[in-house]
Formats: structure tokens, sequence, C-alpha cells
């Protein structure tokens, strides 16, 4: 891919900044079960609780990079599952939009995933959060966007 | 300037143990807003909830955020605490500190920087919150009942005995599930048909009871209070209404198929009832097996010969729709196809292998041998049985993984039931482990015991026939020698599992299922009739293997959730639904249909703009219906829409707040 890797001179002990929108239905259920299960996983991962990830407006991920985010994962119900019925099918589509959107942007599309995990499948909530801390770790910090949005604007100009 | 204080809960050691509280309260302090933090043991105890008050008085706060256990857990409580104080009870947000980090973490240090993120996300959030309001809608005082086995008659039952009318939708022509099947019912030994058939017709009989049988539901929309369900009645071809249950259409009827009720060891007609004591106590004609119907012959000797005139060949399904204000899902179970599964039991060439179901039967007066026990093969007496539990059960590998709960008592009764009826009978029973808690559940084992019967701590490998005998092989783990029973009949205790078609009834209430596709109760242990969906309530096997008492008491579980709802006149709603500013609605209409509540309309409104009247379309939105996911908002192009509770502003803060 021929986006922002510029993994030089990357700090060892860097943990990347990791905001997960979770459904609160399914996927913030199964994050739950997962603490009452005592199951493990990296520390680097943060979740903003959202009724359904069909809330989840494609302006909160770009602001999240450009605040220097460096990974953002949606989660929601299966598909059928949903329980607003519909809500996961939007995620869907706005989800594959929105990668090639970033994309053309200059951001790795692997920094944006959305993944389908319900209230009782709290191993896969622990495995899917390993996995997607792994990945953007192995990606390095997500530097370019979020640098070029300071340099043209400033913080305080939004 | 808003007033913002800070509560962190260690929860005993909880929090306390991993995350570093006198930190986090540190951190707390410089926050933006924040004019008062503290720290608690149990933040939602009463001196804990008293804390906050007296400090909401003393410190003129005007929100707060509670650094504690999921939201998921307590944020009611915060709520109905907040609303006896001068702040309204959405000026709280929970930062949950505990399942999503001291309960997933092992590093303090990295445990304690997150929980300081995560306090610090609550903070910012908190600062754009809004004082919410809730309404009301009125409450339909109707219930649904879904699935007719005793789980279904025991809540139509108790919601009808309140005084509260029921439909109770059966998709089979009678009531009764799986209950009404069984011969004995243990640890008791009373007779099921004697205690099961009663309560059929009580429901049948019952003034406020609607039975529906061959009926399904189609389609379920609203919300609780009042969803609107529309429901399929498959065609019977006999006139209900007309029908006086004579029976002379069965005896005349010439198509004979195998009997789902006798488990597939009798014949029935193509004109049925399903077990004489049926409820209702009429016939259907099975649609497939009809000569007349599916063609094959002119036949039509039903219509003849009904006295009443009551074979209508033209009947069709019929859609019935009407509003329900609460719903219990009671679809139960069916046993684990054993036979695709096990090929080293057979798979279901050896006919004297069966289910417990099929005992059942077997044992049962009523059954097709009238409660002799009898090979199926050749009509022989059995003198040596073998029962095998956990068939499909505690089996990871070819069935299910779980414990199917009932199958050890029942496995004893049944095992019971062989020495009782068989002279000079052999009974090995092979199993993994005997479970029996419940109330006079080991006494009942161990009776099984001193009658006689032989427990082989061990599964069995394979069953083959050999001179006519059923060879089980297996293993004896006490003693670690490999054993070999030649028996006459094997019984197989098979895995429940959730009855077929149970995704299309968790798709249609929006209700999630476990990997094992059990519906999902909302909380293992708090909640455990209720679903995610407000007004929809589990009772029975649907929710997770159970014997009949487990069974009954969550169905009168369920009956008083739902008698709860119905004692209402008036229903609160969420006020975090989605909110219009008309000035920015551009009225493209994308939002209504988006919707999938149909919440949202467009209406024509009047304008001054320019000095000049305009009429402009704009949305708005039914607080009743309005469920408040949020997606018109996330869909709205000019951003006129938001979600009250989940503004763009409040989740943009967290995110601000988080990438620091
Ligand atoms: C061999 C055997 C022996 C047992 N012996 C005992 C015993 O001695 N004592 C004891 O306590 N327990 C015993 N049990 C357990 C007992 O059978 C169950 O606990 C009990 O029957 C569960 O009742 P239920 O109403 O939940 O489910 P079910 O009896 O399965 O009833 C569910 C009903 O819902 C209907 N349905 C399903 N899907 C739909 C749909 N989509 N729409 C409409 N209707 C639908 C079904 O047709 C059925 O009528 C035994 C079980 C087995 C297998």
């Amino acid at each position: 891919m021929s986006v922002d890797v510029e993994k030089k001179n990357v700090d060892p002990n860097w943990e990347p900044k990791i905001l997960s929108f979770s459904c609160n239905w399914c996927t913030y259920a199964g994050a739950d079960l997962a603490g009452l299960n005592r199951m493990k996983y990296p520390e680097n991962v943060r979740v903003i609780r959202v009724p359904c990830s069909g809330r989840v407006n494609p302006q909160f991920v770009l602001r999240a990079f450009q605040k220097g985010s460096d990974g953002v994962l949606v989660c929601g119900c299966h598909p059928g599952d949903c329980h607003y019925v519909t809500g996961n099918y939007f995620t869907r589509r706005r989800f594959l939009l929105m990668q090639r959107f970033l994309e053309y942007n200059g951001i790795d599309p692997r920094r944006f995933q959305a993944r389908w995990i319900s209230g009782a499948e709290a191993g896969k909530f622990r495995d899917t959060v390993t996995k997607v801390s792994n990945d953007i770790k192995a990606l390095g910090p997500n530097k370019k966007f979020q640098e070029s949005w300071y340099k043209e604007r400033g913080e305080s100009n939004e | 300037m808003s007033r913002t204080g800070v509560f962190i809960c260690h929860c005993g050691t909880n929090i306390a143990a991993v995350v570093d509280i006198a930190k986090v309260v540190e951190k707390a302090k410089s926050m933006p807003n924040v004019v008062y933090v503290e720290d608690n043991k149990y933040t939602c105890s009463e001196p804990g909830q008293q804390a906050i008050k007296d400090a909401i008085v003393k410190h003129k706060l005007d929100r707060i955020v509670i650094g504690s256990c999921s939201p998921r857990m307590h944020e009611p409580t915060f709520r109905k605490m907040l609303a006896s104080t001068e702040i309204n009870p959405y000026m709280l947000e929970i930062a949950n500190l505990r399942e999503q980090c001291s309960w997933v973490h092992t590093d303090r240090e990295k445990a304690t920087d997150k929980a300081i993120d995560l306090v610090r996300m609550a903070v910012a959030k908190v600062a754009k919150n809004h004082a919410l309001f809730t309404s009301s809608i009125p409450v339909t005082k109707r219930a649904l009942v879904v699935g007719g086995g005793i789980a279904g008659i025991q809540a139509a039952l108790d919601i009808a005995d309140a005084g509260y009318p029921v439909t109770l939708v059966e998709r089979e022509p009678s009531l009764g599930g799986k209950m009404v099947m069984l011969d004995k019912t243990f640890p008791t030994m009373d007779c099921s048909a004697c205690i099961c058939t009663p309560k059929m017709v009580d429901a049948g009989q019952h003034p406020n009871i609607t039975v529906m049988t061959s009926c399904e539901v189609e389609k379920v929309s609203g919300y609780i209070g009042n969803f609107e369900v529309t429901i399929r009645q498959k065609a019977t071809y006999v006139d209900h209404s007309v029908c006086t249950g004579c029976g002379i259409c069965e005896l005349k009827c010439p198509s004979k198929v195998t009997s789902e009720f006798e488990q597939g060891m009798a014949q029935r007609r193509a004109i049925y009832k399903p077990f004489p004591q049926a409820v209702p106590a009429k016939p259907v004609i099975d649609a497939a097996n009809c000569r007349k119907l599916n063609g094959k012959a002119k036949c039509g000797i039903c219509q003849t010969q009904c006295p009443q005139g009551c074979i209508n060949f033209e009947d069709e399904d019929k859609l019935i729709t009407n509003t329900y204000g609460a719903i219990v899902i009671a679809t139960g179970y069916e046993l684990i196809d054993w036979k695709s599964i096990y090929g080293e039991y057979g798979g279901g060439q050896y006919p004297d292998v069966i289910n417990g179901l099929q005992f059942e039967r077997l044992v049962n007066a009523s059954g097709p041998t009238e409660g002799h026990i009898l090979r199926p093969s050749d009509g022989k007496e059995p003198k040596s049985v073998v029962i095998v539990k956990c068939v499909g059960s505690r089996d990871p590998n070819k069935g299910k993984g779980y414990c199917s709960r009932a199958c050890c008592m029942y496995a004893a009764k049944h095992a019971h039931q062989v020495l009782e009826k068989i002279d000079n009978a052999q009974c090995y029973v092979f199993y993994i482990d005997v479970r029996t808690a419940g109330k006079a559940y080991e006494e009942f084992y161990t009776r099984t015991l001193e009658d006689g019967a032989i427990y082989v701590r061990g599964r069995v490998s394979k069953i083959y026939e050999e001179d006519g005998k059923l060879i089980c092989k297996g293993e004896d783990t006490l003693s670690g020698q490999t054993v070999s029973v030649a028996a006459d009949m094997v019984v197989l205790e098979t895995a429940m599992v959730p009855a077929a078609g149970v995704e299309k009834v968790a798709t249609l209430m929006t209700i999630s299922r476990d990997n094992d596709n059990w519906l999902q109760e909302a909380h293992p242990k708090l909640r455990p009739v209720e679903t995610h969906t407000a007004g929809v309530f589990l009772a029975g096997v649907c929710q997770g293997p159970k014997d009949i008492p487990d069974t009954v008491a969550q169905a009168s579980a369920s009956a008083a959730k739902v008698c709860g709802i119905f004692s209402k006149a008036e229903l609160q709603t969420n006020p975090m639904i989605s909110k219009v500013d008309i000035e920015k609605c551009s009225g493209c209409g994308d939002c209504a249909g988006i919707c999938p509540y149909k919440a949202i309309s467009m209406q024509d409104m009047e304008f001054i703009e320019h000095g000049k009247k305009i009429t402009r379309r704009v949305s708005t939105v039914n607080s009743g219906l309005c469920q408040g996911c949020g997606a018109c908002v996330a869909g709205c192009r000019p951003g006129a829409i938001d979600l009250l509770g989940f503004t763009n502003a409040q989740i943009l803060e967290e995110v601000d707040a988080l990438c620091l």
C-alpha cells in the first residue's frame, strides 16, 4: 500500500492510541463480559460507548485521526442481529466508503477496522482487540495526517 | 462554567487492586470544569450514594462523573439517586473502570493511565450534557406468548389470571410442547399428562386467553407497550369454529403418515389431531400428505363424511395483526440430530438404538405400545437395556460443549422405569458425571441405584450389532478397563438444542443468541428473564437447557415482569432520542428512510424568511416511536438531527479528550 507507514525513528516503548466505538447492546456488553470473565487484553484500546454502530458519524473517525489516534475500531452487533434492526448495515456500507476515503487522504486503511461482536462473545472481543492492537502497533504511529493537520490549521482551528 | 464532581469507586478491591485510585483522584482534580473529587469504597452502597448527594449540595455541583463498574450495571441506580437531588438524572456520565479496566488488565501503571483517560473522557462528555426529561406513552395491556409448551402455557395462565388478555401462539396443531409427550416426571414420578393436560385445557378455556395453534409470528414492529405483531395463521383446511372434534374424519382418512408426536414409532392420518388430549381438540389437514391437497388423488372423503361440513380445501394462510404491550418467548427446544454426528452409534441404522423422547413414548400408557417397553424392531421386551448419557452434550468435538442439564435426572428415571416394568431386567447407565443438583434429586438417583441400575463411568465408543445383540463398547474409567455390554435396546440421552427457526424469532424481536443459539437473557444473574429488547421476556428452555420446575419458575417470573408493565397506565419513555433542528433541516427526507421504526415523518411547516412567509418541508421525530439508535444522525447531511444523550458534541469531546 502506498500510504503512511513511516516507521523510521519509532520509540520501542511506543504504545498506539486506539479508539473503539462499541455499540451498547452487543460489543459493549461483550467487552463487559470479557471483564466479568477476567480475560486480559492490551491497555491501549479505549472504548467509547454509542447506542449503535450506526450512530458513528464519519466525522468522529476523521476527528480521531486528526487528533492523533493511531487506529479506530468500530464494533457492533452481527449483521441481522442489530438491536435497532438495520443500524449495522449502514455501518457496513459507511465503513467501506470510509476506508477508501481514508486511503485517498493518505491514511493506511488498515488503521480503520470494523468488527461484529455479540454480547456473548467475550473471547472474540479480547481476540479482536488484541489483534487490532498488534496490527496497529506494527503499522507504527499515525504521524502524517495529524502533523499536516496541525501545521496547516493550528490546533484551535477546527 | 459548569461544576463537575468526580467520584471514583474502589469497588472493594475490584478496582483498587489494579488501579492506583489516589493517582486517578489527583489527576481528575486538574481536569476541566472539575471542582470536586472524592473516592469511595463502594459508591453504589447507601453511604456511597449519600456521599454524592452531600457533595452535590456542599460543592454546588451541577453534573457528576462516576468512575466505577460498567454503566450497564449501575447507570440506572445512579440516575435514580440523582432524581432525588437538584441535578437532572441525565447530568451523569460513568467511566467504566472495572469491567473495561481493572478486570482486564494487570499492569498497574498502564491500567491507571487508562483509568485516567476513561475519567477524562467522561469529564469531557459530561460538560456537554443537557438535562433530559422523560415523557409517557400509553400501554396496550395485552400480552403475546410465543410457544405453547409448558413454559408458554404457564406464562399465559399467570398473565391471564392477573386479568390481562393474552394471545398464545403455537406453531404446531396443539399446545403441550415436549412435556405432554413425557410419561412420568422426575423426581416425584407423577404422570406428565395428568399435570400437563389440565393446564393445556385451562389455557384453552380461559376467558382471557386466545389460543392460536398452527400459527407463527410473521412480523414485529413497535416497542414496549405497543408492539404491532402480524401472526400467520397457517391453513388448517378445517373450520374450527364449526368443528365439534367428533373424529370421524380421522377414522375415514385413507393416508397414513408417521406420527411426529409418537416420535416416528406409530402412524397418524393426513387429517389428524397430534394426540387424543390435544388442545384444541380439533383436527387439521397436513397438506403435504393429503391426497386431495397434494393432487395425488381425488379423495375428499373427510369432506363427505364430516357431519358439520367444516372441511374446506380452499382454506388459505391468513395474516392477523394486533397490538401487544409485552411479549414472552417460550419456543423451547428439540433434541440434537444424533444420527448425523454419531456414526459410531450406528448413525440410525439400528432401530433399537433410540433417543430419550422415543423411550418416553414407549413407556407411556397412551403411547404406541400402551406403556410396555418393547423393541421397535421386533416388538420383543428387551431384557438388557443400556442408557448412554451426554450424547451430543459435553462433547464439543462432535456436539455441544454445554451440559444439557435435565438428562442425568431423566436417565435415572428411565433406568428406574426399565427396572420397574421389565422382570429380571438389567440396566446399564454409561455416564461422565452424575449431576443431581435439585430438591430431592440426589435421593431420586440413589433410589435408582438401589433399584439395581449399574452405573458405568465412561463414554460409549462404539455400538454395533452381533448375533442379534447391540454390543456397546466403552471404557470404565474408574477401573481403567474396557467394558462391553450386550444390549437388547440402547437409549441415547441426547442434548437439547434450540427449536428450529429460533433465529427468525430472535431476529424479529431483535434479541441476541449466545454461541449455541440459546436466546440471550439481559443479565445472567440479575435479569434472567429479560432481554435487551424492552418488553420482550424469555421463559423455559429457549433460554438454555432446564427441567420442568425451572421452566415453570422462569415462566411465572416472566409473567410477573409482564404484569409489572401492565400495572402502569403509562410508560415512561427514554428521553435519549433524536431531535431535529428545523432551522438546519433541508427536508431531503433521508432520515425518514433510514429510521427502522418509522419514527420520522416529513411535515410542511411555515417559516418567515426575509420577511416573507414560506412553507418548507422538514422532518419531525415521534418521541414514542424513536428508540434512540442514532442512525438518522449519522445519515443527516446538513447535520440537523442530533441524538440526545449521545450528541455529536458529546462524542467529539470524548474523542478529543482521549487523543489529547
Ligand atoms: C427425554 C426427556 C425427558 C424429560 N423428562 C423430564 C422430567 O421427567 N422432568 C422434568 O422436569 N423435565 C424433563 N424433561 C425436560 C422437559 O422436557 C423441559 O424442561 C420442558 O418440556 C421445557 O418446556 P418448554 O415449554 O420450555 O419447551 P417445549 O416443550 O419445547 O415447548 C416449546 C413450544 O414452542 C413451540 N414453538 C417452537 N418454536 C416456535 C415458533 N417459532 N413459533 C411458535 N411456536 C413455537 C413448540 O412447538 C413447542 O410446543 C425431559 C426432557 C427430555 C428430552
